[in-house]
């Protein structure tokens, strides 16, 4: 599956090119390349420690790269000074994996925080705007509680309203499904598919949940070891004989990545003990 | 024999290393903290919210220490003065030991322990749960949001706390010595009105508390931003909070007296 698929309009959203990240001396991604087209659904896949996150930080730009560029919308985030970052920001929308609220305010608070911190709008019209979104993630009688008081599920759809709070461009999801219950996982899945469509924006799901992100994303890329190993859509996933994919989505023990973790030679490691 | 003093001379230096990049981080934050502070400045219903956690709520212990503090003076007072024949200075000896030392250096150690710790776990857990970060990408400075108004109302809160402890402390002495011990009202107030200065004495405990604040209150929230986003990190920060804070206290309190009362 080559990386100029068909699929990948041009006008894309988030350019991320030869894109090389190392932290303490260990290079998490190595000179990736990616990129996610305008009003799509595009899911990053891959194990646990692959640099998955690292590269939605790196569009954030909470971190800056090593090497290469990471472009939205045509601008270089790492070039960008603090306030044209801001800037950016408030055009970005993220989910964090445990969703990340503010414990010492209420789910109405979290909902109608980025409202007060960057508009002028009155109390009245906010108040309006928090249940819009809270009703659009199904939990307008919700707005009271805190979120000491939300199960994992409601937590992850207070954290998806706050996150939509200012009809977001670009919405980066970390881990959206971790941790769900089946129900949960349904909900979060089609809220994700259902707002980007509704408000015409942008997804990048970071994710290892393959069956619920096949059934609603556009486009997956395979990381690992920092690089796009496999791309395409989700049909193309499904069909495909690449080991590495297969491996994954058929959630296999061991394959192109090995179930044990590199060591010497099993029989040398036993009688060494026996020699000491 | 060269490898062997190379590692010596590293092990030796890593510490002072680490021991200076942090005081350069420490003061960085600091004048970072001093750059965001218009926000708690254009919206003080921010500081008046951690006013209340860190004043309010701190206020019972503040009380009951500074009663209790005032009354053992008040009972060790006597004990020593009445040797002397001088009972009746009670009253200016309990205040000057208030006003002067123990007002803001009791009150600094127990707002580093009961607030400073308190802020430095709060912020520090805002880490770990990614809050600062989910802030961040929001578009709001964290440390604008939420370190800025912590600072200041740490800031705010112990000049007052430590008021209220001296004066819970001569309230102490006056019962102790006046109401259970039976030395005069008259003698207990009027010394204390004569002899008491209001620059020297109250003006530089006032001093004393502010900085004392200051230094705890920028402990606290450094630590809580420093803090590695997992348990052990953030229970080590707390810690540290209330250990570094109560070495500045009694360092700087050291240096200010020498400073304040030279000439006396």
């Amino acid at each position: 599956m080559p990386l100029s698929s068909p699929d990948v309009p041009a006008d894309s959203l988030v350019d991320i090119d030869n894109v090389t990240f190392s932290y303490d001396r260990r290079t998490i991604l190595k000179g990736i390349s990616l990129k996610i087209p305008k009003g799509k659904v595009v899911a990053i896949m891959g194990g646990s420690g692959c640099g998955k996150t690292t590269l939605l930080r790196l569009i954030g730009g909470q971190i800056k790269p090593s090497k290469g560029e990471v472009r939205v919308a045509g601008r270089v985030v790492h070039e960008l000074d603090s306030d044209g970052l801001y800037h950016l920001r408030r055009k970005m929308g993220m989910l964090f994996q445990f969703g990340a609220l503010f414990t010492d305010m209420s789910v109405f608070d979290n909902v109608a925080f980025q409202m007060r911190e960057h508009t002028e709008l009155p109390e009245s019209m906010i108040r309006d705007l928090v249940l819009m979104k809270l009703n659009a993630v199904g939990l307008r009688g919700a707005a009271k509680l805190m979120p000491s008081e939300l199960s994992g599920g409601m937590a992850r759809r207070v954290a998806l309203a706050r996150a939509i709070a200012l009809d977001p461009v670009l919405m980066l999801y970390d881990e959206p499904f971790a941790g769900l219950d089946p129900i949960s996982l349904g909900v979060i899945g089609k809220l994700i598919r259902d707002l980007n469509d509704a408000l015409g924006a942008t997804s990048i799901m970071v994710t290892h949940s393959v069956q619920e992100s096949l059934r609603i994303v556009d486009y997956v890329y395979f990381v690992s070891e920092g690089k796009i190993v496999a791309e395409g859509t989700p049909a193309e996933i499904t069909a495909s004989a690449e080991p590495y994919v297969h491996q994954f989505v058929d959630g296999l023990p061991d394959g192109p990545v090995p179930f044990q973790y590199p060591a010497k030679p099993y029989t040398d490691e036993l009688m060494g003990v026996r020699r000491a | 024999m060269l490898d062997w003093l190379e590692k010596r001379v590293r092990r030796l230096g890593e510490p002072v290393v680490n021991t200076m990049e942090k005081l350069g981080f420490g003061f960085r934050f600091l004048m970072a903290v001093l750059w965001h502070s218009g926000t708690s400045f254009r919206r003080p219903g921010l500081v008046i919210r951690e006013v209340f956690f860190t004043g309010v709520l701190s206020l019972v212990i503040i009380l009951v220490s500074g009663l209790f503090v005032g009354m053992v003076l008040g009972l060790q007072g006597y004990d020593t003065l009445v040797r002397f024949g001088a009972s009746e200075a009670l009253g200016v000896l309990v205040s000057l030991s208030l006003l002067r030392e123990l007002g803001p250096v009791v009150a600094g150690l127990l707002f580093a322990s009961r607030a400073g710790s308190a802020i430095t776990a709060e912020i520090g857990m805002m880490k770990a749960t990614e809050q600062l970060a989910a802030m961040e990408m929001m578009a709001v400075n964290p440390v604008a949001r939420v370190v800025a108004p912590r600072f200041w109302a740490g800031v705010l809160s112990m000049p007052i706390l430590a008021a209220l402890f001296s004066a819970m402390g001569i309230l102490g002495g006056y019962v102790v010595g006046v109401v259970l011990i039976g030395v005069d009202a008259g003698t207990f107030w009027s010394q204390m009105q004569a002899q008491v200065d209001l620059f020297n004495d109250v003006g530089n405990g006032l001093v004393k508390s502010v900085v004392f604040g200051v230094a705890v209150s920028i402990i606290a929230v450094f630590e809580g931003f420093d803090a590695p986003p997992t348990a052990e990190g953030v229970s080590g920060a707390t810690t540290r909070t209330v250990v570094t804070s109560s070495l500045v206290i009694l360092g700087l309190d050291f240096i200010l007296t020498a400073f304040m009362f030279r000439g006396i």
